[in-house]
């Protein structure tokens, strides 16, 4: 017997829409409103913004934060003194296995927010409260706070215009606090679609109002998960539950880049410098698979032989393609190598490319 | 919205309409909302026969695919090619231009097993 599903402070402006509601992570979220395809499009055009309240936020603060963070995440946060400053990063378990990936923010003098996937929110939580030192504060903000992500070529303007003219936009994965709209919130300059934006942390009872702020502008689209989905894995973007696990390492997945070769100490950091000596044994590959959607689960074949299974899988909305990522043999992971995908009946060709797969976003130029 | 009352339903959400014995088959407006944007039809060739109750092809939409099962029985004389490069059309125009194939009709009887326009509105109210 299922507990209920939670809701979102935007709930009911979801219901208001229409949207299409689905359970996720224990939540029921807006898959779509007026379209996946109609959402995408217009976060990649113009502006969409995503209730994306579901997600966890951890507060860390003490003169032990730095290191205790130091010890529980890859990424080196030396490379986030600045205060304001920010970075993608990974919380391993001890044999080098991914428990989550998560963005850390520098928000203040001794204090760090954490911005962690909703599917994890509990288990990280208590991984961190596990390992935390006394003499630190850690505070699961969760249920008081409001995630909203406003993404798109014109989003940075919206949401200039609703902090006003005396406010100055923070550059790429910076967070700044603003005034919107008589909203107070933190404005983060990251996301998950490829393109310029921000996610807007609030307080909860104030969501709706920033919500409904935001869609006053015409050129604002409320777009869902369903868009989510399609927009981050056309940037090649991972998604913890299907590209990751916890069965899964940061080299397998292509997340090297996270886990810098010269840093130590951290929970894990034995297990990746092993795998790293030996180089893995498969690795996550991107696949273009024209004329079909591949989905997760379908099995990845290479001369008739399966090699892996489908980690991600959708239809790319700007490509017109299907696109997918799979864990494969190393030596079948290089650009170029032809493979397929048994998509129900039938076998269908499939290469191996290079991410993104879009490459043209407002992110990028 | 009310589905026409100028053809018979499926319970798999198919229509069939009958013009000098020749039925035209397609999805219902209902079937097209639930799938989302269409972005990929298979759909049978001229020739292929279709036996009442079996799939005949799939449609897909980002989210989901369907199978599609004829509604009645015959040879297939004419296929939507227009639906290869515009999927989409299914979307718009359920009804009209997004029909999908044609087949002459070897079994009236097979009619009397649909749903009238009425009947197919309840259904889906209750479903």
């Amino acid at each position: 017997m299922s507990d209920a599903l939670k809701h979102t402070p935007l709930h009911e402006e979801h219901l208001a829409l229409g949207a299409r509601m689905v359970p996720f992570a224990g939540w029921a979220m807006p898959v779509q409103y007026a379209g996946i395809i109609e959402e995408h499009h217009a976060v990649r055009n113009s502006a969409g913004i995503f209730d994306v309240s579901h997600m966890a936020e951890f507060r860390v603060f003490g003169f032990g934060a730095l290191e205790f963070l130091q010890r529980m995440l890859t990424n080196d946060l030396l490379k986030i003194t600045e205060l304001g400053s920010a970075q993608y990063t990974l919380m391993l378990d001890e044999d080098g296995h991914l428990i989550d990936d998560l963005i850390v923010y520098h928000t203040g003098d001794l204090e760090y927010l954490i911005i962690a996937n909703a599917s994890n929110a509990e288990t990280d939580f208590a991984w961190l409260k596990e390992h935390a030192p006394e003499d630190i504060e850690l505070v699961d903000e969760s249920e008081r706070t409001a995630l909203i992500a406003v993404q798109g070529p014109e989003a940075l303007r919206i949401v200039g215009e609703l902090a006003g003219p005396e406010w100055e936009a923070p550059s790429r994965f910076h967070i700044r606090e603003a005034m919107l709209d008589s909203v107070p919130a933190l404005v983060a300059r990251t996301g998950y679609t490829g393109e310029d934006g921000v996610e807007i942390v609030c307080r909860a009872s104030d969501a709706p109002l920033l919500w409904r702020a935001l869609l006053s502008f015409g050129e604002v689209t409320p777009a869902g998960l369903g868009a989510r989905d399609t927009l981050r894995l056309e940037v090649g973007y991972p998604l913890y539950g299907n590209d990751m696990d916890r069965t899964i390492d940061p080299i397998s997945a292509g997340l090297g880049w996270v886990v810098p070769k010269d840093k130590t100490g951290y929970i894990g950091a034995e297990r990746v410098a092993e795998i790293r000596a030996a180089g893995p044994q498969t690795k996550l590959a991107a696949l273009l698979v024209p004329g079909a959607i591949p989905r997760p689960g379908m099995s990845v074949l290479h001369e008739g032989a399966v090699v892996g299974k489908v980690a991600s899988g959708t239809f790319s909305p700007t490509l017109e393609t299907g696109i997918a990522t799979a864990y494969v043999p190393t030596s079948l992971a290089q650009v170029g190598t032809e493979l397929s995908v048994e998509i129900r009946k039938k076998t269908v060709p499939a290469t191996v490319v290079k991410t993104p797969f879009v490459s043209s976003t407002s992110l990028s130029a | 919205m009310a589905h026409p009352s100028d053809r018979v339903y499926s319970k798999d959400h198919e229509w069939v309409i009958v013009d000098g014995g020749v039925a035209t088959i397609g999805i219902s407006h209902f079937a097209q909302d639930q799938l989302g944007e269409v972005v990929y039809i298979d759909l049978p060739a001229v020739g292929d026969e279709l036996a009442a109750g079996d799939s005949f092809g799939e449609i897909e939409s980002v989210k989901s695919v369907s199978e599609l099962f004829a509604p009645v029985s015959g040879e297939i004389v004419e296929v939507n090619s227009a639906l290869d490069d515009s999927p989409e059309t299914v979307n718009s125009d359920p009804h009209g231009a997004g029909w999908m194939v044609k087949v002459p009709l070897s079994d009236a009887a097979e009619l009397d097993a649909l749903m009238s326009a009425e009947d197919y509105d309840a259904f889906i109210t209750e479903g």
